[in-house]
This record gives structure tokens, C-alpha cells and sequence, in this order.
């Protein structure tokens, strides 16, 4: 198995991807770089560095630059879909999802259903996301939650460079929308990447760790922030059941629910707002249920109910955290 | 051209602090104190004090992600707006917004922008509301090459027409946005001052480099909107002298380019050279003018740096303000 990390085993994969099927395109925001200047084409390959190479390999009709217009990539890769293309469109920042909205959710979403299941829409959309760069509150939200809410769209979370590849190749293979989360504190992250076709199935969550006395569930960044809090309990006894979800939609119910069978008490850590979150929906699954399990009330670890602020010590503070996630199991198993 | 000796030493006054706030910030931003993304405006002063000088604290601007000059034409304090971008508790909008959203309402400054295009909706309703207090205000958008592809700024500049709101739609065209050319990205014959003219609006176009072109054009611009002419927009011929963001290596451009640009269209050297040509100045005045904006920017730093940063205890105040 080859080592990698994130950003390289999402370059790679559309690279193998898009060499074996030629209707996968890519488009988006200086995906390339370069186009219409003096310094000439692929001065960037994306501004996180993920799209590099592909110009050169598939060239400028299948790997497109756009102007800066998140509506017309998000719609335009919608009616490529319906054409029969597959289109990997790129929001350099998750948060312009807000641009490009309708085309998401009343478009995108929705033409299977409306049409009578007549028609797939295979677009991915990779989402770039989250806080810990300061890029204060246009710049920094998790809108997985919201975008979880949509039916018709599969969202997707990988947390490791081997998640990475086998998430997107499902995504790139599937017939359905799939919103692809990467979050930008992730792309450095290195692991062990499977060699040759690696596809990971979407709603099945991974048991990160087994511990038995508490279950926590995470998604993205979070998992890292859970097992650093795992690894810390586990030196005081406590064994916490860590799951990381890959995928909120569909959501692995089954591995949360028999977790939290066993353990009796929940943690969910969500890098967003509290309100109508995803840690608010998976304390409602669990409360409705498995409710004879708890021992305790769910906790939900969220930021506060305010958008993300710029300065460094806000940020941390707004950010859920492994201490916070201390705190939290040790609360739970203190309740009685 | 009838500027005074004093506004054109205030003028270059302007100018110098946009120059030197931001030659200061490029040299900051490497010992790593300042977090977050910044986006230098350094060579494109001209545009901003060009377009400001005109107007009042009771006029209205909205600016973009690149706002740090549009903020000090307007009036914005300097030493908060410093204090901002070192994200401290008493910056401008309190370590909260940083670079991307300085705003300060009390000099009619709406607000900065990291979301593309999204300002110039803004300024058709805060023409809207100029034109009901019936005050002869404007409202002003400041959008970039880039930003120019929004459908968003597409639908404002109909609205206005529709409405005959008294809004003034400022492109500053750099040739860039983020690492892509504007010869790529705008799909036309190029010029953007002709999208304004197909909405139905009339169009001015500018050497957004040279302050004196700017400037007056301006002024006819303005005497056409503050006479109930309804909106207007001008199309600023500009330069950026650092990356798009700061870390940015710009391998978009050509060898030499940058070096020409300072060489060739430097606003601040072209000023210098048409007022002592002119003989309108002398330039040992302008001289006294960069020592002393000198001094203001080595306070503004050092202040920021000295400044406490905000109390976590307060991240999720001012929300609302009673919930
Ligand atoms: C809706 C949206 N899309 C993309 C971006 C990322 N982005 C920030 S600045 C920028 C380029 C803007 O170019 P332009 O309008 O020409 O302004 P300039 O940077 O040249 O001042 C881009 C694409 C963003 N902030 N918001």
C-alpha cells in the first residue's frame, strides 16, 4: 500500500478515475489556473493543490476553468449530468454553496424524484470545508449538515487518504448527486492509500476504536479531535466506542445505534452550529430509538450558535475540541 | 482640473497610507502574527481615493474581499483597521471579522466582502434608501474583473436601472481574479463598462492607475447620478502589485511583469510626476507627507501588536441583539 496524504490521494483518484472513464470532467474555479494569462495554463491546479496534472493529461475540454460564477458551475454540471457526462464540480469553499443554492437543492436534488425516476444526476460536487485557518465566518462553515437535510443529495466526509479514494471512486461511479466534503485542516493528513480499485460503500460508518464504556460519533476533522480525546480517556480506563461516520447521507444508524446498545450514553461532535445539526439529529435517532438504552442524555459538542469568528482565540474557543470532548464522556459517565 | 494645494497634498495623503498600510501588512504577514487570509490592494490606489474623494461620510460604499484601500479612502480608522487584521478586541468590528470584513458604518462604509459578487446587490439597496431620504446620497459598488461573472452583479445593475436607484457600480479591472485572466473570464468583447451600457446604464471608463483620470471622471459620473439620472457604473483600468492573497507565488504572470508595473504604473510615482511637472506642488511637500503617514503606520503596527486579544468568553455575542 502506498502512503499518501489527502490531497494527493483525491488528485490521484481523479486521475485514475477520469483515465478510465472519459466522461467524468472536472470544472470550477481555477481548477487549472493560469487560463487567459501571460504565465499560461496550470499555474495552480486548484487553489488546495488537488486538481494538478489533470489539464495536462485530459485537457481544456475535460478540464474546464471557470469564471467566478458558482450558479452557472453547479448548474451547468447538473444539466452535463443529465446529458450523460459526470461531472466533478469544485466550490473552492463550501460556504458558496450559498451562490449556487437553487441548482443544488431545488435542481440537482431533486430531477430524479420529479422526473418520475426517469433520469440519474451523477454529479459530485467537492465542497471544501471548515474552520482552523482563520478564515473567519464567510470562509470557514460546515454546511454538511444543511446539505444532509436535502433529499437526493449523498454527502460524503473522509477523514483518511484511504477513505479519500474509496469515497470519491464510489462518488465518480455512483448515479446520484454526492456532495464531497474535504476539510482544508485535512489535506496533510497521511495514511496508507489501498492500491489498484479501492471503493468504500457510503453508509457504512467505521469503528475507529472499541471501547465499550461511552460512544462518541464524529465525522470529518472531528474523528482526529475524537481519538485524541480516546487515547486520553483510555489512560484513565475509560473505553470509548469512536465512530467515524464517512457519510451522513445515507447514515450508518445500525453501527451508532448498536454502540450505543452496548455503551448507554452518546456523544456527538459536530464542527457547526447546535441548532438543527447534525449532532442534533443523531441525539434524535438515539433518543427515539434506543432510549431504554441511556444511561444519560446525549451530548451533543457544537460550536455556539453564533457564525465563526475571525481571531484566533474566538476561533479555538468556537471550535469543538478534544478537551471538550474529555469533559463531555467524563460528564456521562459521572451522571447518574 | 480645480484641486486645491490642500487636496492635492490630502489626496496623496490618501494614497500614501493605502501604499504603506499595505507595504506594512506584506512585510507583518511573514513573521506569521497575523492570521487568516489578506488581500493586499497595494497598486490600485489610485482607484479608490480617485472614487472616495468625491463623496461624504453620508455617502454609502460596499467593498470586496480586497477592501483594506476602499476602507482607508473612506475615512475608516486606520490604527482599528490595523488592529482588525491583527484580530484584536478592539479593532474595528472587535477581532471578529478580520481583513475580509472591516466595516465601519459611521463613515458610511458598509462593509467588506469575502463572498464574490455579493456587494453589489447591497449597493442597489442602499441607493434605494438614499433615494427615499431624498438627500442627494449615493450608494457605491466595488466590484472587481472577477466579480463581474456573478449573476448576482448582473441582477443588481437591472434592478437599479429598473428602479433608478442612485447606485454607482465601480469596477476596478486588475486582469485578474485570484490566477485566472480577465481576457478569459469575461466572455464579451473584454470590457466590462460595456456590460454596464447593455443593462441599460450609462459607462464611463478610466485609467484607474492615474488618480487625476479618475478622479475627474468621477466627477462628471457623479454630477450624471446626483442629478436623479438613476445608476451609473465606470470601468477602473487597475493594477495589483502583490498575489492575489498573500503567499500567493503568481506564477500566472509573465517574467518581468511585475517589475513593469512598478516601473510603469505606479499611481502614486505618476502623481508625483504630474504634480511636479505641473509644477502644482512642490515635492518635498509629498516628502514630509510619506514621513508622516510613515509615523502613523509604525504607530498603527506597533499599537495592534501591543493590543489585547478578545475574551473567548465573548465568541457568541452580538448575534442578535436581544434573542
Ligand atoms: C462567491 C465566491 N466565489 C469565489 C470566491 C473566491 N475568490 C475570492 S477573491 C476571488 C477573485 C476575485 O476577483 P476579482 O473580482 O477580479 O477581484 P480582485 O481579486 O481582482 O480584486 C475569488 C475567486 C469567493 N470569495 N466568493
Amino acid at each position: 500500500m502506498a502512503v499518501m496524504n489527502i490531497r494527493e490521494a483525491i488528485n490521484k483518484t481523479l486521475m485514475d478515475e477520469m483515465e478510465r472513464d472519459s466522461n467524468i470532467i472536472v470544472l470550477g474555479e481555477d481548477v487549472v489556473g493560469g487560463a487567459g494569462t501571460a504565465g499560461g495554463q496550470e499555474a495552480i491546479g486548484g487553489i488546495w493543490g488537488t486538481t494538478p496534472g489533470l489539464f495536462a493529461k485530459f485537457g481544456a475540454d475535460r478540464v474546464i476553468d471557470t469564471p467566478i460564477s458558482e450558479s452557472a458551475i453547479i448548474g451547468a454540471a447538473a444539466g452535463a449530468a443529465l446529458a450523460g457526462k459526470r461531472p466533478v464540480a469544485e466550490l473552492m469553499f463550501a460556504d458558496f454553496v450559498g451562490v449556487s443554492l437553487d441548482q443544488l437543492w431545488n435542481q440537482m436534488a431533486k430531477f430524479r424524484y420529479m422526473f418520475g425516476g426517469k433520469t440519474t444526476c451523477p454529479a459530485v460536487v467537492r465542497l471544501i470545508y471548515g474552520a482552523g485557518m482563520n478564515a473567519a465566518a464567510q470562509h470557514s462553515q460546515s454546511v454538511y449538515a444543511m446539505l444532509t437535510s436535502m433529499p437526493g443529495l449523498k454527502v460524503v466526509l473522509p477523514a483518511t487518504p484511504a477513505d479519500a479514494k474509496g469515497l470519491l471512486t464510489e462518488a465518480l461511479r455512483g448515479d446520484d448527486p454526492v456532495m464531497f466534503f474535504e476539510h482544508k485542516a485535512l489535506y496533510g493528513v497521511k495514511g496508507e492509500v489501498p492500491d489498484g480499485e479501492h471503493r468504500q460503500r457510503f453508509g457504512e460508518a467505521r469503528m475507529v476504536r472499541e471501547g465499550g464504556d461511552v460512544t462518541v460519533v464524529t465525522c470529518g476533522r472531528m474523528v482526529g479531535f475524537g481519538e485524541k480525546a480516546a487515547d486520553k480517556l483510555a489512560a484513565e480506563g475509560i473505553g470509548v466506542d469512536l465512530i467515524d461516520l464517512r457519510t451522513t447521507s445515507p447514515l450508518d444508524e445500525e453501527a451508532i445505534l448498536d454502540s450505543v446498545e452496548a455503551t448507554g450514553r452518546l456523544v456527538v461532535v459536530d464542527e457547526s452550529p447546535p441548532r438543527c445539526s447534525l449532532a442534533a439529529d443523531i441525539a434524535a435517532i438515539v433518543a427515539s430509538k434506543a432510549f431504554t438504552s441511556l444511561k444519560a442524555p446525549p451530548a451533543m459538542i457544537t460550536g455556539p450558535h453564533s457564525p465563526i469568528p475571525f481571531a484566533r482565540e474566538l476561533e479555538r474557543a468556537w471550535v469543538p475540541s478534544p478537551q471538550k470532548i474529555e469533559d463531555a464522556v467524563r460528564q456521562l459517565l459521572a451522571f447518574r | 482640473m480645480q484641486l486645491s494645494r490642500e487636496e492635492l497634498v490630502g489626496a496623496y495623503r490618501r494614497m500614501a497610507i493605502i501604499r504603506q498600510f499595505e507595504e506594512r501588512l506584506h512585510e507583518e504577514i511573514k513573521t506569521g502574527e497575523i492570521a487568516g487570509f489578506t488581500h493586499l490592494y497595494c497598486g490600485q490606489e489610485a482607484a479608490a481615493v480617485g472614487v472616495c474623494d468625491h463623496l461624504t461620510t453620508e455617502d454609502l460604499i460596499v467593498s470586496t474581499h480586497r477592501g483594506h484601500g476602499h476602507c482607508i479612502a473612506k475615512g475608516c480608522d486606520v490604527k482599528g483597521m490595523m488592529k482588525e487584521i491583527y484580530g484584536r478586541r478592539d479593532g474595528l468590528c472587535k477581532g471578529r471579522g478580520g481583513s475580509m470584513h472591516i466595516a465601519d458604518l459611521s463613515v458610511g462604509m458598509l462593509g467588506a466582502n469575502g463572498i464574490v459578487g455579493a456587494g453589489a446587490p447591497q449597493a442597489v439597496g442602499a441607493a434605494i434608501a438614499a433615494k427615499l431620504d431624498g438627500k442627494g446620497r449615493v450608494a457605491i459598488a466595488f466590484s472587481g474583473d472577477g466579480a463581474c461573472n456573478q449573476g448576482t452583479t448582473f441582477e443588481a445593475m437591472n434592478l437599479a436601472v429598473v428602479v433608478k436607484a442612485p447606485a454607482i457600480f465601480v469596477f476596478e479591472n486588475n486582469h485578474y481574479s485570484e490566477h485566472t485572466g480577465v481576457d478569459y473570464a469575461v466572455g464579451t468583447n473584454k470590457d466590462i463598462a460595456s456590460r454596464a451600457e447593455a443593462f441599460g446604464m450609462k459607462a464611463w471608463r478610466a485609467n484607474g492607475c492615474d488618480y487625476f483620470d479618475t478622479y475627474e471622471t468621477m466627477r462628471d459620473l457623479l454630477e450624471y447620478v446626483r442629478a436623479g439620472n438613476g445608476p451609473a457604473a465606470i470601468e477602473l483600468d487597475t493594477e495589483r502589485f502583490y498575489g492575489h492573497f498573500e503567499g500567493d507565488p503568481q506564477r500566472y504572470r509573465a517574467k518581468g511583469e511585475l517589475d513593469r508595473l512598478r516601473e510603469e504604473r505606479d499611481c502614486l510615482k505618476a502623481f508625483r510626476a504630474r504634480v511636479g511637472e505641473a509644477k502644482l506642488l512642490d515635492l518635498q511637500l509629498l516628502d514630509d507627507v510619506d514621513a508622516e503617514v510613515a509615523q502613523l503606520i509604525e504607530e498603527a503596527t506597533s499599537e495592534a501588536r501591543a493590543a489585547p486579544p478578545p475574551d473567548p468568553a465573548h465568541v457568541a455575542e452580538d448575534v442578535y441583539v436581544d434573542y
